[in-house]
This record gives C-alpha cells, structure tokens and sequence, in this order.
C-alpha cells in the first residue's frame, strides 16, 4: 500500500487534491478508521464488561493477570505516544529526518511492548492459564491479542512512513499515522484497568 | 512498480480489467461479481424450491436433496444474496461508478485502497463459494450463524464449511469498510466547485449514509466473529454455556448489526429510485431535504430496534416490549420517505421506458414488505409469525426490490453511460413483466403458507402431518411454478445485456435529458472522466422551471443572462468565487 | 386469517389471531390508500403531449402538510398498534398465570423429551411419565412448561396454542399455556438446529380428563396411539440425561 514513487507514472488524480471541508483528505480516512476501529473494541469491551458484571467470579481469575508488567506496558505506550507528538512537530516544521528518527523511536517504544507482552504470556501460559482456561482468559487473550495486532499493523506503517519522512515526503502522514497510534494508545487506557486493575 | 509509463495500449488485459485502479474499472468489477453470485445464488434458490414443491424428486442439473444439502443451499442463498449480490452491487458498483462521475471529480481520492477493496472482496466470495466443495460441505447452520450450532462440527457436521463462512463474511466486511473510506471522503473532499452539501445528488447522499451506517454498526459483529472463530478453533467458551458462555449473545451482536443492515442496502435502492423518478416524471423531488433527514431518522432508530428478531428467544419479555416500540415507531420515518415518493409524481410527466418501470415497482412491491413488517414488530403476532414463511415472504418482499428490482433500475438507467450503448427497451419491458407476475407469484403463496403455519428451513414438511396437506403443498409448487417463471425471463435480460454490450444502439451522453454531472461526460468516460472538469451551478433536480425552453436543467450549465426570470436559483456568483 | 388454517386451541389464540386481524386491518388501509394514490398520480400525470412537467418543490409549507399529515396519522396508528400488540404478549410471555401442572419439555438433536408430572400432579416423582415426542395435556387445564435443551438452539413451537418459545442451553425457560379444544395437533422445532431439523415434529394430544385419566392409567405400559412419527432417535428412551446431543 506505498504509494509515492509511482506517482510520477500514473497521474495523480484531481480529486485527491480537493479539499472542500477544509479538512485534508488523509486525515479524514484516519478518522474514519479510527471510528471503525473504535466500534470494534468498543463492541468487544462492551461484551466484555457486561460479563464480567454478570460473573463475579471472574475476580479470582484476573488476581493472576501481572499488574507490573501491565504497568511497565502502559508506561512505554505513554512515552511512545509523546515521541509521535514530537514527530509530528518535527514534520510541521519540515524536518523529516527528525520526524522519521522520532517516529523510528515510538516504533522501537511498539517493539518494547510486544516483548514484554510475550514474556508477560510465556509466564501466565505456564502457570495454566490459557486462552481455553477460563472464559476471563478467552477475554483477556483476545483483546489484548486483537490490540498487540494493532500495535504491530502501527509499527509497520510507522516505518513506512518514516522512510518516506526521512527524505522529506508525505511529511503530511506523519501526523496520520501518530493519530492512530494515539488511538492504539487509548485502547491500552482502556484495556488496562479493565483487565489488571479490576480484581 | 512498473519502471515506465506505457501507452494504454500496452497495457495487458490483467492490468486494465484486474489491477486497475480507475472508479469505473472497480465498479463494474464488482458488478459483474455480484451479478456472478446473483446467478449462483439463483441456482442454489431453484434446487432448494424444486425440492420444497417436488420433496424427494431428483432436480433436474442437481440431483436428489438431502437435508445437509438443503440447509446448505438455503444459509449459502442467504448469504450470498445479501453479503454477495445486494451489497456490491448497490453500494460497491454503482457507489464505485457514479459517485465520482455525480459530484464532477476525475477518481476516488483513494484509488488503491479502492482496489484492494475489491481484492479482498473478491477472495471473500471465492471462500464462500468454494466452502460448497469442502468435505462435510457449505454451512447449513442460517446466515445467522447461531452458536452453539455454529461453534462446533459435533453440531453441524460442517468442519470447514462453518469457519470458512465466517471468514468470508468478516473478510466481505473488511472490504465494504475500506470501500467506505472512499465513498465517504471523496463525497466530503472532492466535489466540484459550487456544489454544496445539498447539491449533491440523493443517490450519492444514500450510499454514502449507508457507508456510515454500516461502519457504525459491524463493529460488534466483528469483535463477534473473531469470538466465534476462536470458539470454533481454539476452542473457547464464548458462546458455550457448559463453561459460562452464553449463545444469546451473538444474537444481540449479530442483530446490532443484522437490522442496520438491512437499511444499509435499502438507503442505495431508495437513492436510484429517487435519481430515475425524478428524470422520467421531469420533476424536482417533492422535499429533497426531507428525504435526507428522513434517512438520518431511519439510520438513528435503526439502532435501537434489533431485538425484534429475539422476541422469543429467550431474552427477558419486558425488554423485549421495548423493542416493540422502537420497531413501530421505526414505520413513522420510513413511510414518510415513501409518502415523498410518491408525491414526487404529482405534476410530473412521466415517460415508461424500462427504467422507470422498475422504479415503480420499487415502491409498489415494498410497501408490501414494509407494511408486512409490522405484523412481526406487533410482538403478541411475532410470537407467531417468527421462523414461519411469513418472515421470509416479509424479508422478500423487501430484499428482492432492493437487489433486483432497485439493481435492474440501475443497469437500464445508467447502461448508456457504463457502456455507451443503449440497452433494449422492447426486451427490457418483457423481462421487466417477467419478473414481476414471477415475483409475486412465488411470495404472495409464501404468506399463506406461513401463516398456516410452515416454519423456516424444513427440507420437507412431510413430517408434519398439519402441514403436509394438499391445499398448502399446491401452494408451495404455485411459489416454485412462480420462480421457474421468474427464472426463465432473467434469460431475456442476460440476453439483452451482454447484446447491448456490443450491439446496442450508439448512446448520446446525455440520453435521457437528466441534470446530473454524470451525463456531462462521454458515453462511456475515459480515463479522468471529464474533458474539463465541471463546475455547479445548481441542484440536481431542476426539472420542468418555468419560463426555460428546455425541461431540464443541468447542473454544470451556467445561468444564462437571457433565461433566468430571476427566479431560478442561481449560485454563478459563489461557484465563480 | 391464520384459523382459516390453523385452529385455535389455546386460551389466547385467539388473542393473537385478533392482533393479527387488527393489523391486517390497519396496515391494509393504509396500504391500499397508498396504492391507490401512487397509480392514481401515475395514471394523471403520464407524459402527453404539450404538457410539461410543473415546479413543485415541495419545501413550501403548504406542501409539506401533505407529508407531514399523513405521518402524525401513521403514528396515531402505530400506538394503536403497539397497545394491542403489548396486551398480547403481556398475557402470553410476562403475565403467568396460577398454574395447575408442569410439564418438562426437553430438546435435543433431533427429539422432543416430555416429563409428565404423572398422576400425583408433581414432577420428579417417581409416577414421572416420559415420552418421546409426544405431548400429553388435559383440555382447560393450566400448564406450566419448562423448556430445556441438551445441546443447541431449538425451538419449541405449537401452533394451534400461538406458543413458540427458543429452547437455549444452559437455561431453563418457563412459560403457560391452557389447551381449550381437544384432538392431537403439530409440535415444531422452530429454530434451525442441524441436519435434522426438518425431522424434529412431535404431536400434542390434547384429552378430555377423561381420556386423559385413561392415558395416565396404561402409561405405564403401553405408548400413546398417535401415529408414528419418524423414526429419528430410536434409542433415548429415557429421560436419562445423555450429554450433547446424539453422536
Ligand atoms: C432490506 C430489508 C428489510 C427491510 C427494509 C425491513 C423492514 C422492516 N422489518 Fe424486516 N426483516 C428483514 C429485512 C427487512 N426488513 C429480514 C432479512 C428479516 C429476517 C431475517 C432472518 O430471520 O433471517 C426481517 C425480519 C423482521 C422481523 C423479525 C421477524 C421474526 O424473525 O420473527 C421483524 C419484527 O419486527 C421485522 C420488522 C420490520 C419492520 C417493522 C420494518 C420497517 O422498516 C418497515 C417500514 C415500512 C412501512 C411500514 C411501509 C410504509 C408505510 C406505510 C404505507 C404507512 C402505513 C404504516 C403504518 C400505519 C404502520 N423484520
Ligand atoms: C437480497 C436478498 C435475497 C434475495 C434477492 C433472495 C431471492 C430469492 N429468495 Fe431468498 N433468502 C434470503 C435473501 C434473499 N433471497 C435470505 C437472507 C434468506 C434466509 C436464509 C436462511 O434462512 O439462512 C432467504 C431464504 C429463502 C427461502 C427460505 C428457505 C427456507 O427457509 O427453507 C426461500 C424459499 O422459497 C427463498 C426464495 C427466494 C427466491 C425464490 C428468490 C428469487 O427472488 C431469486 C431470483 C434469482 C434470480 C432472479 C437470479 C438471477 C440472476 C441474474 C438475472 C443476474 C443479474 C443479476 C443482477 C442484476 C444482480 N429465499
Ligand atoms: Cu430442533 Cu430445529
Ligand atoms: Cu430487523
């Protein structure tokens, strides 16, 4: 799905270059996926919460999910999230090198959840505690499992775009995709509490 | 990719048809797809009735039914018919063909993620046809997909067919999700100069409203479907209820959906309506604001009614009085869309070319199945009416004028532009009849039959000592007698499209003197669409103004000094600005 | 309309069928009004010739009313509707009346299970009669049912009564019914449960007391002497609970 180097074959075409809202196109799609994306966890979250009310029982199930590590998790996302915004700076000004290393950062922030994510489940399917164990689990593996996809889908057009960035085009995507990575950060807002703080 | 440009004709086959990235390309892909699946579908239909009418009889070109084969026939027909027919070819192909052509603009603004739509799109319709040669079969659980039916081949006997129809169904909402990307901000972004949010034409205000209604509700179901598809392979207990689960859950998210859905392909059907009505009774839509807002009202509600599908399924009976309500209230915005259409034929002059015909239909055969839609929303009937025939008399009586009805509108219509020939109206009108004696004939039987008590999904009611009697199985082979008709008049129209695609009179560009950008553009458009790129000057609708010699009134025309009454509205000065 | 084919046999059959009546009725006024209004205005303003269309725009407020009219008119009537509609399905699914015995309805891939409470009126009891896919009641006498189901969805549905209701597993859904009009009628399975849901039929035989006093005497022995339904599960006959359907 990169585009850019085969723009000077196929014309660009005018409607791309439009903007009656006076609001730039690539944002508007972001918006719009980001809206689908919301429904998606929203419906999952929704279904989840409603159970869990309905199953008490699920609180001596979730005093095994690991706060720390959950913890150090939300950290890095944090942190991750202010590197976009500065990448974005970066690229409103026009320095895409900065912008590319900085988006390069908040991917390597991606990669540091992921790993601790893993070493986070290598732990708890040992102790047992499997996607089939319990249906807290059935939850706790498929959302988090459904947002690690979206972290690794971020971090690869992360990278896209700052090798785009890093020779100063399609700066505009640069803004694009930390949007979407706000949003990935917000699902972990979300997940956090829901599935090691409420125990 | 490809290192140099080369002359268009260079271009392989593959990369024109295959791989292009052009609107219009896109648009027909997914027309001739849907039309692909409408035939299959089609065919699962006539076995599937043949059966019905003739239990334990060979059908000719299929054989002997067996149960395992009829439910697959009757969940893959649904299926197809919605997911696979209704949608793209409603909102993908002609959303795909006209929306930029109707707002003046030379593509979408995203032409590969338009591609890949169709991609995806068109993998999700091989899995689901090829589900059919799986061992074990197709998915014969209903295109509901209930678990713990669904979950588990211990149940259904279908070890690959029920997770490749969940593949495919998740993989055909992928592609309508990227789709809407498209139809929504190139509707937003790209329209040409001067034309306001309310100059856009109302076929174009639909599908980009069903775009968004159909986001806004699958959601849900996704989060759903990749529950489902871990309870069938992983083996989790979402829906399980020996270890916590609970099967009525789908059902709320599946009908979260399920009823949205259906207002999602009827809002694009309403548009082409609204589009043909107004070219052939030459008249301005009678409140075209009202039929926006009505839409809007129909999307909000259209939320809040879906249990009206579980009235006894065991949720709690005082909830489900709730849902009663919001089903009938739901008849106030949607009759008020009717009632505009129909009033948008006072003082018209209306033309009967085949086109128009359809267009009337519409409105006639709908008002059967939205007015039937109230019996099942009266929840004391439901208890009934539910899984009898009179539901799927109800759901045809709708589904079939949006598919077919609201699809064969469309082709005739918009033919001369897709493909610069016109299409026969001689034969247009035969096949129009055809299928309309043909469609009656085979629902108005089905509403007997449900109501004498035939309930869903039965390969053979020879089971049932009440049903098998010979006044309701003559009425069951009258409904087959009916589609054997419908069946064989679709030969005409196949016949008189793919003749017009090559042999059709020459098409002007504008044939049918409408106002829309659309028919500015050659017959058919290259690439880019339009020599210069229009400008508005008014809405789409100016048809029959006073004091103009012609009865219309495109919308790219500049106001000329010399015709305006100072009446007429006129935007010149803000278009020019 | 629907006891042109189906006769009434419940209490509130006929409750249901004068819902139905009440709707045809409204909604086919309207219908038809709308019809005749749409071929009227086709037929008035076909295209002749020297005749132009008019500008109507229909955003005036004068023309509007004939819009918004009939919608108030349509939601006068939808309240109509909906009381009528909610009285029934109060009687049916949220008021339970006092009832006199209850019977345990069992579904499975592909057979209906009945526990009869037998002659001491009182289920799980050891004078407990089970049946395969026959149902028997005593006319106007007010049951209780309770619908389980062994492994997925079905539904239990009698016509005659207007009584359907999902069975779901892992739940125990009660409902009532009062047979009033004896003979032996259709039980469906309403809800797609596998290859053998158009092979799920059982029969209700619905007894004068008398008939019904004599049913219970020989249950012991001899099956109820209704034609065979066909044969789907030959072996269950027990109500012993074997897990999961079938195979
Ligand atoms: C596009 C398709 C479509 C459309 C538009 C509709 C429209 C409506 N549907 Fe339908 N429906 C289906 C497709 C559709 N439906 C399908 C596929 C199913 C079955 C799925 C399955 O189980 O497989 C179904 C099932 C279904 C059920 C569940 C039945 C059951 O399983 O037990 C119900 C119950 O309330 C219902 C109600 C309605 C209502 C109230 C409308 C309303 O929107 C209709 C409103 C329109 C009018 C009312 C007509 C115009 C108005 C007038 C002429 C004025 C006069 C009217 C009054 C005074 C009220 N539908
Ligand atoms: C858009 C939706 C749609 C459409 C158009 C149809 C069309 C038809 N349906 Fe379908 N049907 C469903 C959606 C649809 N159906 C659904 C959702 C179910 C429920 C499934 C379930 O229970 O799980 C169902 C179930 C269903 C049943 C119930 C089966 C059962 O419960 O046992 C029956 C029974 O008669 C039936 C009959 C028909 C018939 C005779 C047609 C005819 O109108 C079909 C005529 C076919 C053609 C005319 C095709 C010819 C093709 C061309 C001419 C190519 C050109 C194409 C284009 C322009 C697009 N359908
Ligand atoms: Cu049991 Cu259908
Ligand atoms: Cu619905």
């Amino acid at each position: 799905m990169t585009h850019g180097h085969d723009a000077a074959v196929s014309t660009v075409p005018v409607a791309t270059t439009r903007s009656v809202m006076e609001v730039p196109t690539g944002r508007l799609a972001v918006w719009w996926v980001l809206a689908s994306e919301i429904v998606i966890f929203g419906g999952l979250l929704g279904v989840y919460i409603m159970q869990r009310i309905g199953h008490p029982g699920w609180a001596n199930q979730s005093i095994h999910t690991n706060t720390l590590a959950g913890s150090i998790n939300t950290f890095i996302l944090l942190s991750s999230s202010l590197s976009a915004v500065l990448a974005h700076q970066a690229a409103e000004r026009g320095d895409g090198p900065r912008a590319a290393r900085l988006l390069r950062l908040t991917a390597l922030g991606g990669a540091s959840f992921l790993v601790v994510k893993s070493i986070e489940w290598t732990h708890e399917i040992r102790e047992g505690f499997t996607i089939t164990s319990n249906l807290f689990w059935s939850f706790y593996y498929t959302a988090a499992g459904l947002h690690a996809l979206h972290v690794i889908a971020g971090m690869i057009i992360m990278l896209i775009v700052a090798a785009g960035a890093a020779r100063n085009q399609h700066l505009h995507r640069v803004e694009n995709i930390g949007i979407y990575w706000h949003f990935v950060d917000i699902v972990w807002i979300f997940l956090f509490p829901l599935l090691y703080i409420a125990k | 990719m490809s290192g140099h440009a080369h002359a268009a004709h260079d271009e392989s086959w593959i990369k024109k048809y295959f791989w292009s990235t052009d609107h219009k390309v896109i648009g027909l892909q997914y027309l001739f797809t849907g039309m692909a699946m409408a035939v299959i579908a089609g065919f699962a239909v006539y076995v599937f009735r043949m059966q019905l009418a003739f239990p334990g009889h060979e059908v000719p070109l299929f054989g002997r039914v067996s149960a395992a084969e009829y439910n697959a026939l009757v969940t893959m027909h649904g299926s197809i018919m919605v997911f696979w027919v209704a949608m793209p070819v409603l909102i993908a192909a002609f959303g795909n063909f006209l929306i930029p052509l109707m707002i003046g603009c030379d593509d979408m603004v995203f032409p590969k993620i338009n591609r890949l739509s169709y991609q995806i799109f068109l993998i999700s319709a091989l899995i689901a046809v090829s589900s059919f040669f799986v061992p074990g079969g197709a998915f014969g659980g209903a295109w509901t997909s209930y678990p713990p039916l669904s979950t588990s081949p211990v149940y259904n006997q279908t070890p690959y067919g029920a997770t490749m129809w969940l593949i495919a169904v998740v993989l055909e909402f992928a592609a309508f999700l990227l789709g809407g990307i498209n139809f929504v901000t190139t509707t937003m972004n790209s329209r040409a100069p001067g034309m306001k949010m309310f100059d856009v034409p109302i076929v174009v205000w639909m599908i980009v409203l069903a775009s968004v209604l159909f986001m806004a509700s699958v959601g849900p179901l996704v989060a759903g479907a990749i529950m489902l598809l871990f309870d069938q392979t992983l083996h989790t207990g979402f829906f399980d209820p020996a270890r916590g689960g609970d099967p009525i859950l789908w059902q709320h998210l599946f009908w979260f959906f399920g009823h949205p859905e259906v207002y999602v392909v009827l809002l694009p059907a309403m548009g082409i309506v609204a589009e043909i009505l107004a070219v052939f009774a030459r008249k301005k839509l009678f409140g075209y604001r009202t039929i926006i807002y009505t839409t809007v009202a129909t999307g909000i509600i259209s939320f809040f009614v879906w249990a009206h599908h579980q009235f006894i399924a065991g949720i709690d009976p005082r909830i489900a009085s709730l849902f009663s309500v919001t089903t009938l209230i739901i008849s106030v915005p949607i009759a008020e869309m009717v009632f505009v259409y129909i009033a948008t034929l006072y003082g018209g002059s209306i033309r009967f070319r085949t086109p128009m015909l359809w267009a009337l239909a519409f409105i006639a055969e709908f008002l059967i199945g939205g007015v039937t839609g109230i019996f099942l929303g009266a929840a004391g009937a439901d208890v009934y009416f539910h899984d009898t025939y009179f539901v799927v008399a109800h759901f045809h009586y709708t589904f079939f004028p949006i598919a077919f009805i609201g699809g064969f509108a469309a082709i005739t219509y918009w033919f001369p532009k897709m493909f610069g020939r016109m299409m026969n109206d001689t034969l247009g009108k035969i096949h129009f009849w055809g299928t309309i004696v043909g469609f009656n004939m085979v629902f108005l039987p089905l509403f007997l039959t449900g109501a004498a008590g035939d309930h869903r999904r039965i390969y053979s009611y020879q089971a049932f000592p009440d049903l098998n009697t010979p006044a309701l199985q003559h009425l069951r082979i009258t409904a087959t007698i009916g589609l054997l008709i419908m069946l064989a008049f679709q030969t005409v129209f196949l016949y008189n499209f793919f003749r017009s695609l090559f042999a059709g009179q020459k098409a002007a560009d504008n044939p049918w003197h409408a106002n829309t950008l659309e028919w500015l553009a050659p017959s058919p458009p290259p690439h880019g669409n339009f020599a210069v790129l229009p400008t508005v000057y008014r809405g789409p609708y100016e048809y029959g103004v006073p004091d103009r010699h012609d009865d219309y009134w495109p919308q790219h025309v500049p106001d000329q000094p010399s015709t305006d009454g100072g009446v007429a509205p006129s935007r010149a000065a803000e278009a020019h600005a | 309309m629907i006891s042109w084919y189906v006769p009434e046999a419940s209490t509130f059959a006929a409750d249901v069928d004068h819902l139905v009546l009440l709707v045809a009725v409204i909604v086919g006024v309207w219908f038809l009004l709308a019809e005749i209004v749409f071929f009227a205005l086709i037929f008035k303003f076909r295209a002749r010739d020297g005749r132009r269309s008019q500008y109507v725009t229909g955003e005036q407020k004068h023309e509007k009313r004939w819009i918004s009219y009939p919608h108030y008119a349509v939601l006068v009537f939808d309240v109509i509707i909906v009381v009528a509609a909610l009285r029934v399905w109060n009687t049916i699914k949220v008021a339970t009346p006092q009832t006199q015995e209850t019977v345990r309805v069992i579904a499975q891939q592909w057979a209906w299970t009945f526990v009869h409470a037998g002659p001491d009126g009182q289920l799980d009891t050891p004078d407990d009669i089970t049946t395969i896919d026959d149902l028997n009641l005593q006319v106007n006498r007010t049951y209780q049912f309770e619908l389980h189901s062994r492994d997925v969805l079905h539904s239990f549905s009698i016509p005659v009564f207007r009584l359907k209701q999902d069975a779901v597993p892992g739940r125990v859904i009660r409902g009532w019914f009062t047979p009033t009009r004896t003979g032996t009628y259709d039980v469906q399975c309403a809800e797609i449960c596998g290859l053998g849901h158009g092979l799920m039929p059982a029969r209700v035989h619905v007894q004068t007391p008398e008939q019904h006093a004599a049913w219970l005497a020989g249950a012991g022995s001899g099956a109820p002497g209704a034609p065979a339904a066909p044969a789907v599960i030959a072996d269950a006959g027990s109500a012993a609970q074997t897990a999961g359907g079938t195979r």
